[in-house]
């Protein structure tokens, strides 16, 4: 190689590595300033003296957020809504995209559309409102869980991963030694379906954790509000917090921990999603990448 | 006879994944059918006692109030605006950000930045709003921080509304960049690697290989998105921008779901706003075939 392609090769990597790191540092400065801040002595955070790491330390924001009612509420709301709701979401997504992946469907094309239909066309958040209410479905412990119960996208997504990743052959041979579509599902498709299942409970249990709008229109009762009404409260209409008084101890400290607070909570409230982002970020990825395939 | 023949057997061959399909399809028929069958209240004056089919018809009423009222041109200028703006900074950038990581000549550092850029993804959108309130406030804001750290005097963000857009904007930006940039990512590995061979010997650069094979080869991936996009015009996400609004930026921040959500369910004027609906629904329609029929035109490239 000559010396001068040799010198445009490097100074391409070095602006190309120059725009990747300056992208990924974007991407994590406010994650950083917030965990720092939650943590950060008050007085500090509220005259601008954290700008990356912690300054001092201090965890009252923390001990602060788990004495008050409504957010542990709302936290237990969120994480029954969040695991009983995925649960019910997934199994549902996996037979409906199991009976879709069968090419001997009777009816395949039709029901395809039937379901392809909805992903184009909506009445709309009034009609659907007034016809959640008509059902009783306003207000109740399970709305959440019920709304949403499949995303057709999702459906899809599990469809094609069946019927490209699953050899046909194998329930062929599963059929002639007399096994029923139930038990072909069970106890063939199932076991070998184990990429979609993660992808699918992550895809689910992010919309759960995450979803505000449903809870906003669907439910009034304080009590099985999920941990985002509360966040909005408090993170973007600037509420109080609702804290015993031996949490903090005077009102001035009370005004002056009002920031940290909210610092704090935003982690708490976030750290469940960025905890098993980590570890699970392929399976998205994947997730993706199946779904770009039959889009 | 044959053909009922036919099929009863098909029905009796196929009768459990029927079952299977059970719980998705009640769950369609209820949630998105059920409503979709509702929009006639559009054309009638809903009345909650005789319900979707028996209110009295009243034809075109509700739009034709709705298109003489006076929130009718704000309100689509205020959606179209925030949309366009939406298309021309956060469509292109992923596809940049993907072109880069393609790149990369490490793949470790590659890896990282990638996981890195994904994460603001997992944040939902109230604490994001939470983020950007804090962020932005005018004494104890980190943004700030920094204005009167270079001698500038603080701006109130959220109090004013010509910042009302670019927040919306960046946000969006910082969110979700790395999230779409997946996709173009997955395209950029499928374009086949002997035309890189091939334009390597013929002495290209790496930058003329990303001009002549990479964005080519991801073309497609691109209308398609564009054209998804288009659709989507006039249903912009409903959370971020009424979390975001306040009386002061409520001039610009109104848009037609907000204004929906407030006028029909917080106001209980149901037949009103879904005419908005429906309304809103054909524009998005009628864009979404114009701009497809013009890309199989012009690209040769379409969703149908």
């Amino acid at each position: 190689m000559n010396k001068k392609v040799y010198r445009s090769e490097k100074l391409f990597n070095g602006i190309v590595n120059v725009i990747l790191g300056i992208c990924g540092l974007l991407a994590l400065y406010p994650l950083i300033f917030v965990v720092s801040a939650s943590i950060s002595d008050p007085t500090a955070v509220n005259s601008g003296k954290v700008v990356l790491w912690p300054v001092g330390f201090n965890i009252k924001g923390y001990k602060a957020i788990l004495k008050s009612k409504w957010i542990t509420t709302g936290y237990r709301n969120s994480l029954f809504y969040t695991v009983a709701g995925t649960a019910i979401n997934v199994s549902a997504t996996l037979m409906a995209g199991y009976a879709l992946s069968r090419k001997d469907l009777y009816g395949r094309k039709l029901i395809t559309l039937f379901m392809m239909f909805t992903m184009w066309f909506s009445g709309g958040i009034i009609t659907t409102y007034l016809v959640v209410n008509k059902i009783g479905l306003y207000n109740k412990w399970y709305t959440l869980i019920v709304m949403g119960l499949i995303s057709v996208y999702n459906v899809i997504i599990t469809r094609s991963f069946m019927s490209g990743s699953i050899p046909l052959e194998l329930q062929e041979a599963a059929r002639i030694d007399g096994c029923s579509d139930f038990q072909i599902f069970g106890r063939l498709i199932l076991p070998l379906s184990k990429p979609v299942i993660a992808i699918l409970c992550l895809y689910y249990g992010l919309g759960h954790w995450n979803s505000y709008f449903n809870a906003l229109i669907y439910l009034k009762d304080k009590n099985l509000q999920p941990l985002q009404i509360f966040l909005r409260e408090i993170l973007v209409q600037n509420e109080a917090v609702n804290m015993s008084s031996d949490a903090l101890d005077t009102m001035i400290e009370r005004a002056m921990m009002a920031q940290t607070m909210k610092y704090s909570l935003i982690v708490v409230a976030s750290l469940p999603m960025l905890i098993i982002y980590p570890f699970l970020q392929k399976f998205f990825v994947k997730g993706v990448m199946i779904g770009s395939v039959k889009g | 006879m044959q053909k009922q023949n036919k099929f009863l057997r098909g029905i009796r061959h196929s009768w459990q994944l029927y079952v299977l399909l059970i719980p998705a399809l009640a769950y369609l028929l209820i949630f998105h059918y059920a409503p979709l069958y509702g929009i006639q209240i559009a054309f009638r004056d809903y009345n909650p006692g005789l319900g979707f089919t028996k209110s009295p018809f009243v034809g075109l009423k509700h739009f034709a109030y709705f298109m003489r009222s006076p929130q009718f041109v704000t309100l689509i200028r205020n959606t179209i605006i925030l949309n366009v703006l939406r298309l021309a900074f956060c469509f292109p950038i992923p596809i940049f950000l993907a072109l880069a990581l393609n790149e990369a000549s490490n793949a470790r550092f590659q890896k990282l930045v990638q996981n890195l850029t994904y994460a603001p993804h997992f944040i939902s959108t109230v604490v994001l709003c939470g983020m950007i309130v804090s962020f932005t406030s005018p004494t104890t804001g980190i943004i700030n921080t920094f204005i009167q750290a270079f001698g500038g005097k603080p701006i109130d963000f959220m109090g004013q509304e010509g910042w009302f857009r670019p927040i919306y904007i960046l946000s969006d930006m910082w969110k979700d960049t790395g999230w779409s940039s997946i996709i173009y990512l997955a395209a950029l590995a499928g374009i086949d690697p002997s035309l890189h061979e091939a334009a390597q010997i013929d002495g290209a650069s790496r930058f003329q290989r990303i001009l002549y094979i990479n964005i080519p080869g991801i073309a497609s991936t691109i209308i398609i998105l564009l054209i998804m996009e288009f659709g989507k015009m006039m249903s912009l996400g409903f959370e971020k921008v009424y979390l975001l609004q306040n009386s002061l930026n409520l001039p610009v921040s109104e848009v037609i779901s907000t204004y929906v959500y407030k006028t029909g369910l917080l106001g209980a004027k149901f037949s009103y706003t879904t005419a908005i609906d429906v309304f809103n629904s054909v524009i998005n329609c009628t864009l979404l075939l114009i701009v497809n029929k013009i890309s199989s035109k012009v690209s040769e490239t379409s969703l149908f």
